[in-house]
């Protein structure tokens, strides 16, 4: 053991660290997003007890919740890591130089991303049945417009994430990991809308995904679900994914100014 | 010089600036079918943002671009023109975990080849892939690898052809059959080729027509043969020591 190597490899990453901001950023960001989750989940379940209300069907609540949050998960990454795969691979200048267009590139990785979200929804349902006599299925065909809304938000942010890898290479790609957790807290994937502060509680209107968990939690109570919540969610992923849509394509025009398309290839 | 009819690549006083750096001054050129045109220079003169320009990877900031008559700048027609040509460089892979053959399938499909499994075999046979045709791309020596590239870039039997370094890290013996090989398609399918490597050897031996690059600039051009008069060289080596060191401050 020589100390001399051993602080060769600690200055290596500290380095990397220095000219990394999204490096450093993340450091922060994983326990940040953890606690901001697991801390509304306890008030979530303190209130309940102080309220005295009988406790819910948890393993439904968390299950399904986790089952359909990776469905916005994949769908996102279905695009964005796809993406990178070509970039890795330095397959992605062989793709650009024949006749396959952006959108075509764009429908591809956007079907990609449905692949993987029914191959892990049949796994997850199929297992969660197995293991914990949990059928996702109660919740009915009000399932499919769930499953649809979180796909659309998924390719839209999978497309917006592609986009801020295109133009800022590298120092980019971890937002392939971590851009939709950010949204998880105020998507009130575990818990209501209600358990947030009324400024998340806001912002929230503007995530389609709190709508769905919302209403997979009203069917698993066995309550009404508003189908105009869903409507409102679905317009806004219309919106969004048109959004990012626009923005990608904005993004690919600077890049190929810039000369960056052909460096990321190579 | 094999090369006849009308140029099949045209391009006028192309530049490329970023911010204050001008990559690409002000360069003209036409490619004709059936000739290979090699692009020449040191690290950094141009070439490589020259072919990422007629692929339309990179946005000129000036200049006009014309192949088969069209402007690669408009998508749809971009979409014609790479549909009739393809690009090799040393630099770019294809994907490692695929096999050498679904590879292929891809980009048989991308460019819409029709009888692709006859067309790959062909391609396979004659790159001399047989042996690796059913392993991923990841087992591949640098060599299998060239060769690949050069498979993937005669899938759709192009018209034009840009070839970024192809023989960078073959052996003499794959290298040469590789020149061989362009030689003899230049000739029999009249393919135009715009060539870059810094092997001057090489260039000497298969280029019709030499472009010599500097700082973005075009600065001398001819047959080798006529460059190496002008410039009274030994070889086109020679030439390219005497250029290069002549306009470097």
């Amino acid at each position: 053991m020589k100390l001399h190597r051993i602080s060769a490899m600690f200055l290596r990453h500290i380095y990397l660290y220095r000219h990394s901001i999204t490096r450093l950023v993340e450091i922060f960001y994983w326990p940040l997003l953890d606690l901001l989750v697991w801390g509304f989940v306890s008030l979530y379940i303190s209130r309940l007890s102080a309220e005295g209300k009988s406790t819910p069907n948890f393993l439904g609540i968390f299950l399904g919740a986790l089952i359909l949050w990776d469905i916005l998960f994949r769908s996102q990454q279905g695009i964005s890591v796809s993406f990178l795969e070509e970039v890795w691979a330095r397959n992605f200048l062989n793709l650009f130089v024949s006749p396959l267009t952006i959108g075509e590139y764009l429908v591809s990785l956007m079907l990609v991303a449905v692949f993987k979200v029914v191959v892990v929804f049949l796994i997850s349902a199929l297992l969660a049945w197995v293991l914990y006599s949990f059928n996702l299925f109660i919740i009915g065909l009000s399932l499919l417009p769930f499953m649809l809304n979180l796909i659309i938000l998924g390719w839209a942010l999978g497309i917006l994430t592609t986009g801020l890898i295109l133009r800022f290479g590298q120092q980019a790609e971890v937002l392939a990991w971590g851009v939709a957790f950010l949204f998880q807290p105020i998507s009130a994937v575990f818990y209501p809308v209600s358990v947030l502060p009324k400024f998340l509680q806001k912002l929230a209107t503007f995530i389609p995904a709190s709508y769905v968990f919302e209403g997979m939690r009203a069917i698993i109570f066995g309550q009404r679900f508003s189908f105009d919540l869903l409507l409102r969610a679905f317009g806004l992923n219309v919106l969004y994914l048109g959004l990012a849509l626009f923005f990608f394509f904005r993004m690919f025009r600077q890049v190929r100014a810039k000369g960056l398309l052909a460096k990321m290839g190579e | 010089m094999s090369a006849e009819g009308l140029p099949i690549l045209e391009v006028k006083n192309l530049s490329k600036s970023y911010n204050s750096f001008q990559a690409v001054k002000d360069v003209s050129f036409e490619l004709y079918p059936g000739e290979i045109l090699g692009l020449l220079g040191p690290n950094g003169a141009g070439k490589t943002t020259i072919i990422h320009m007629l692929l339309g990877l990179t946005s000129p900031t000036f200049g006009e671009i014309r192949i088969f008559g069209l402007n690669p700048e408009k998508p749809r027609q971009r979409e014609k023109i790479l549909g009739r040509m393809n690009f090799s460089s040393t630099y770019v892979a294809l994907p490692y975990s695929l096999t050498l053959r679904e590879s292929l399938m891809v980009f048989a499909l991308l460019y819409g080849v029709k009888k692709a499994k006859a067309k790959i075999d062909s391609l396979i046979e004659q790159f001399d892939l047989k042996d690796v045709a059913d392993q991923p791309v990841r087992t591949l020596s640098s060599g299998q690898m060239t060769r690949l590239n050069l498979a993937k870039a005669f899938i759709n039997d192009p018209e034009v052809l840009l070839l970024d370094e192809p023989t960078a890290s073959l052996d003499p013996d794959i290298a040469d059959r590789t020149r061989t090989y362009l030689k003899e398609v230049k000739r029999s399918k009249k393919i135009a080729i715009l060539y870059t490597s810094h092997n001057m050897q090489e260039m000497e031996e298969i280029s019709d027509r030499l472009i010599f690059l500097h700082q973005g600039e075009i600065i001398a051009r001819g047959t080798p043969k006529d460059l190496i008069a002008k410039y009274r060289g030994e070889d086109l080596e020679d030439v390219f020591l005497k250029i290069a060191r002549e306009v470097r401050p």
